[in-house]
């Protein structure tokens, strides 16, 4: 390790080096990559630098062919192992840390995302780097904003750290053309795998054929006011209608209504849709954090005095409770 | 197994905050503080697996201002045996970073044997989400964030179910562990008032920084706070129709 701190002390002399470069961390399914991981090489672009991709896990090598075809992807890292089965915090780190090693990378990044947020942190430790999470604007290499207290600070900041460990916000930034790069794919040299600290025991997804949360272009959420978890097929049944993601208040996973991977806010997911329908929602700062920059925002509600209403594009004030939600 | 719990003093969920006009930060003098709700899950969590005898001793950590200390009663009175406090001057606190909390934790760690860190998954005034991560990393333990369920796995594990974007997943931890909580973990009990009374009799250490031999040199600089962009307010309408003729129009739905 004591490398990695004289590199980081060795690094910070030459704070303006003129080659900069950046390592994104992919983010997959051992079939799919990630559509965040997209935004990420769209933001990892803006650092004025070469953008490398490193593809860890147990199949990267299909996953690794997808992301050299990625627009603006110069070079694919894969490291495919049965030890990364599932991607580990703690087995993805060495992995992460010995491509640091051979490439000396300037910025080390990735899509906010519960995987990224679990990796990204761990590996700025191991560099004696501060990291910044959720940045929404690069203003250049060493400069950018994030917010904070729910969306309701916009901060600029300034970064010093020698390397730059950031984690995007998917909705600030439009997925690179998944078509038309052409990176040069490689082994990543082999990192130090430890396999005794922890263990993948199993997994329990939502299983949905509507458009993911994240990244649907209309999104209709139900909160407390759509009052049980039978009444939430109304949400699902307008959902349908528009092609839309499901979303959902604190208020309505903690009834039990839906599950909790649904939540829209400032500790579930943020999302920015070009149409945000809030159905008996009343907008808490918390939730709000997670839906304000969607395009246009449509609150039904039937209290005129619900907070939604301060961001809302149009309003229906008008809900019964069985709801006339049919779409022709 | 012993447990090392962080709790940071905050802004209250429920207060909306105001960005200072010469854009430096959020006003925070008379603003009404309380414990990160994270941090309360984490605490709870705790007090409850030393209520099930899978805990000797609870430790609540904090740090901050003067005024972190009251935040230190509140998990004394919620079940913490001891507290520590790593105090930093009111004017340095805004510069503090994760970094910094996470190199103070591990010290601790150092100085005396714990089996477990349990923290908040993030706390609510900076949105970082990082503490735990950087802490797991800098003691090489493994991590378990965001669990919504704790359970002991033989001697020297732990299993842990966490909320994941696409649902769940479970894992087993190595002891000893970093854990965060997130909110489905459990419901944070109320201090009653005689559980606050002994709490005031409970041990306090106090600390600062450079007694652990902590840099606090910031790495990321503040260059201004502003408010987010103000929405321009909407119309109400009448009617369903009428809302689908708007959405319509804005060429949002398709007819």
């Amino acid at each position: 390790m004591c490398f990695t701190i004289s590199l980081c002390s060795l690094l910070s002399n030459f704070q303006v080096s003129r080659f900069n470069s950046t390592l994104v961390i992919a983010e997959h399914d051992d079939a799919k990559l990630a559509p965040i991981t997209l935004n990420a090489i769209t933001a990892a672009g803006k650092l004025g630098s070469d953008v490398s991709v490193l593809v860890t896990g147990a199949n990267a090598t299909k996953v690794a062919e997808q992301v050299a075809k990625v627009s603006g992807v110069k070079r694919v890292l894969i490291a495919q192992d049965e030890k990364l089965k599932n991607n580990l915090p703690e087995r993805v780190t060495p992995v992460v840390l010995a491509s640091q090693k051979q490439f000396n990378f300037s910025s080390i990044v990735a899509g906010a995302s519960a995987f990224s947020r679990s990796v990204i942190p761990r590996v700025a430790a191991k560099l004696d780097c501060s990291p910044i999470s959720d940045v929404t604007e690069i203003h250049s290499a060493g400069t950018f904003t994030r917010t904070q207290y729910a969306g309701n600070a916009v901060v600029k900041v300034q970064s010093s750290a020698p390397v730059k460990l950031m984690t995007f916000r998917g909705t600030s930034f439009p997925p690179a053309a998944a078509e038309g790069g052409s990176g040069a794919v490689e082994n990543a040299p082999a990192g130090d795998i430890k396999t005794d600290l922890s263990e993948f025991v199993g997994q329990e997804l939502s299983k949905s054929d509507r458009p993911s949360l994240t990244t649907a272009k209309i999104v209709v959420s139900g909160g407390r006011g759509v009052k049980s978890a039978e009444n939430f097929k109304l949400i699902f049944d307008l959902a349908d209608k528009l092609g839309a993601g499901v979303g959902a208040s604190r208020a309505a996973v903690d009834a039990g209504f839906v599950h909790n991977d649904m939540q829209v806010g400032q500790t579930g997911k943020i999302v920015a849709p070009e149409l945000y329908i809030a159905v008996g929602i009343s907008g808490a700062i918390q939730h709000l954090a997670g839906m304000k920059d969607s395009k246009v925002i449509v609150a039904i509600n039937k209290d005129p005095d619900a907070p939604i209403f301060q961001v809302r594009s149009f309003c229906f004030k008008k809900l019964t409770v069985n709801g006339h939600f049919l779409l022709h | 197994m012993r447990i090392l719990v962080g709790v940071k003093r905050v802004i209250d969920y429920a207060v909306k905050v105001r960005v200072k006009p010469d854009k430096t930060g959020v006003v925070t003098e008379n603003v009404q503080h309380s414990m990160n709700p994270f941090d309360e899950i984490a605490l709870e969590e705790a007090v409850k697996m030393k209520e099930k005898k899978l805990a000797t001793e609870v430790v609540a950590i904090s740090m901050g201002g003067p005024k972190s200390q009251e935040t230190l009663r509140t998990a004394l009175a919620k079940g913490a045996d001891k507290a520590i406090h790593v105090e930093v001057p009111d004017a340095d606190i805004a510069k503090v970073e994760p970094l910094h909390v996470a190199r103070v934790l591990q010290k601790i760690v150092d100085r005396e044997k714990f089996d477990v860190v349990f923290l908040g998954k993030q706390a609510i005034d900076d949105d970082a989400s990082q503490t735990a991560p950087l802490l797991a990393g800098l003691l090489d333990w493994p991590q378990a964030l965001y669990a919504s369920k704790v359970e002991k796995a033989g001697d020297s594990h732990l299993k842990v179910t966490r909320e994941i974007d696409g649902g769940l997943d479970t894992i087993k931890v190595k002891l000893p562990a970093v854990l965060s909580a997130d909110l489905r973990l459990n419901e944070p009990r109320y201090a009653t008032l005689p559980n606050i009374m002994k709490a005031k009799k409970k041990p306090m250490e106090k600390l600062s920084a450079k007694d652990l031999g902590v840099d606090l040199t910031p790495q990321t600089k503040t260059l201004e706070v502003n408010d987010p962009p103000v929405r321009k307010a909407g119309g109400f309408v009448d009617d369903v129709p009428q809302l689908i003729e708007k959405l319509r129009e804005k060429g949002l739905i398709k007819s």
